[in-house]
């Protein structure tokens, strides 16, 4: 009984959790929000210009584009938070006078997703059947109009899932930015529930931000399970693409 | 220009290469305008792909292509596929779009016509088709003969020149391949200049003007249809033809 009370104790201090819930609240999830929403937009953009380079003619593109994508992803997010916030922070805090680390939180945040939504977005155009770029060139669309109007669309549609998981990952791993020493306002859930556990010697704390996580992710992760039953049963296979039939070869990109 | 005086397609000695497999060996083929060509011959004889060849979505390595007895190689090729309608095995309809949208697609964006407009084309291109009441409806959920059918009229909607049939019934079931190939029929009779490849030996010697037949890469015979199926010169042509009918 006495391990039950001391567990108890540590973690689920009622009193210690009211204190910092409200600081959550009003600091902590307007924070942790506006880093992953942030860095989520800029993440989708950025992987979209990798992806569109990712399958480009232009072999220097493609390079480009394999070279950032797998360093990048390679990467432990910590260090990429670390070397980005440190190493060019004084840079832009000598540019601009600004001295929080927040863009550079935001900025470290949306490189790293923009290599995990590149690859997203890619095999999801990569899997659109080949018939379709060929039927919209048929009609007389150049390869650019083409893949605007036609493939990226389709690709897109079928990612839904992996992107909203993308974004999942990006609330949680918007934690690691306590490591650049953001100040007061900028705290986002964990540095608060973190600073509050070293206050008070307590982790009750970290359980209220844990929750808090959770009420964020647990309704998104069900919202990728009813996108892909809905794409799974409420459209119709799609036939395979009879290759012979298909062939888009020499030129067909022009 | 009123609507069928141009549309006559050349092509000349096309060679065509994948790596070191010669798919295309030197083929000519001509279609006067307002004739139906039928191309027929075994899988992997490079029927499809010279389809392809002379509507550019693959350049040749060799030969040229004229339509009206001009060159069209140094052409954008974007404006030669403008001027030549395609129909696919597979249909390819665009299924994020409605039955509607997919043929008011590139009326808007390359016919520049408003977004009223272009529906109103559709719409009538849907009505020639027997589908305007499912103008709404996502091509998922239409059969097969009923996706071919828009897929022709999307093609009709841009008033080609030429219409290319790439195996148009071959992914059709059976009950459903009739109604295709009597919209063929109509369009081939009504004067549009067509290239037809296909298995339907009996579409191609009642409908078309001019039967060819090619194998491994080249035209082995070529002529009208009453010579080509009675009259058969080649061993290879006999064996074909016995192996079908």
């Amino acid at each position: 009984m006495d391990i039950l009370k001391q567990l108890s104790d540590t973690f689920l201090d009622w009193e210690a959790m009211g204190e910092v819930v409200p600081k959550m609240f009003a600091v902590g999830l307007p924070n942790t929000l506006v880093l992953a929403v942030i860095s989520g937009i800029i993440g989708t953009l950025l992987g979209m210009a990798l992806a569109l380079m990712g399958i480009s003619r232009n072999a220097a593109a493609r390079w480009i584009a394999r070279i950032y994508t797998d360093v990048l992803r390679g990467l432990p997010p910590v260090l990429t938070i670390l070397v980005i916030g440190f190493g060019f922070g004084p840079i832009i805090r000598e540019l601009t006078g600004s001295t929080s680390p927040y863009p550079m939180a935001i900025a470290a945040l949306s490189l790293m997703s923009g290599a995990y939504i590149g690859e997203i977005f890619r095999s999801g155009i990569q899997s659109v059947d080949k018939g379709q770029l060929e039927a919209s060139r048929a009609l007389g669309f150049g390869y650019g109009a083409s893949m605007r109007l036609v493939v990226v669309p389709q690709g897109i549609r079928r990612v839904l899932p992996a992107l909203v998981n993308q974004f999942i990952a990006l609330i949680k791993e918007s934690s690691l930015v306590f490591l650049l020493g953001l100040l007061a306002t900028e705290r986002e859930i964990f540095q608060i529930g973190k600073d509050a556990a070293a206050t008070s010697g307590n982790l009750s704390p970290y359980v209220a931000a844990a929750i808090f996580y959770l009420v964020l992710t647990i309704p998104l992760t069900h919202f990728v399970n009813w996108i892909d039953a809905r794409f799974r049963s409420g459209r119709p296979e799609k036939k395979e693409p009879d290759d012979a039939a298909a062939v888009v070869g020499k030129g067909a990109h022009a | 220009m009123s609507e069928f005086t141009s549309g006559t397609l050349t092509a000349k000695n096309i060679h065509l290469s994948f790596g070191t497999n010669h798919v295309l060996r030197g083929i000519d083929l001509h279609v006067e305008k307002g004739t139906t060509a039928s191309v027929i011959g075994p899988s992997g004889s490079g029927k499809s792909t010279l389809l392809r060849v002379m509507n550019r979505l693959i350049e040749p390595d060799q030969g040229d292509i004229l339509l009206d007895g001009r060159s069209v190689l140094k052409d954008n090729p974007d404006e030669l596929r403008r001027r030549i309608g395609m129909v696919f095995q597979q249909f390819n309809l665009f299924p994020h779009k409605t039955v509607a949208e997919n043929i008011s697609l590139a009326l808007r964006k390359i016919r520049g016509m408003s977004k009223e407009q272009a529906r109103e084309e559709a719409l009538a291109q849907l009505d020639l088709v027997g589908l305007k009441h499912r103008a709404d409806a996502r091509p998922a959920n239409l059969s097969g003969g009923q996706q071919q059918r828009v897929a022709i009229a999307r093609a009709l909607a841009m008033k080609p020149e030429v219409m290319f049939f790439d195996e148009a019934t071959s992914a059709l079931d059976p009950e459903l391949v009739k109604g295709v190939l009597a919209l063929m029929t109509d369009l081939a009779q009504g004067g549009m200049t067509m290239v037809v490849v296909t298995h339907e030996m009996g579409f191609s010697r009642n409908v078309s003007d001019v039967v060819t037949f090619m194998d491994a890469g080249v035209v082995v015979e070529s002529g009208p249809p009453e010579q080509l199926f009675n009259d058969p010169r080649t061993e290879r042509l006999q064996g074909f033809l016995s192996d079908v009918l």
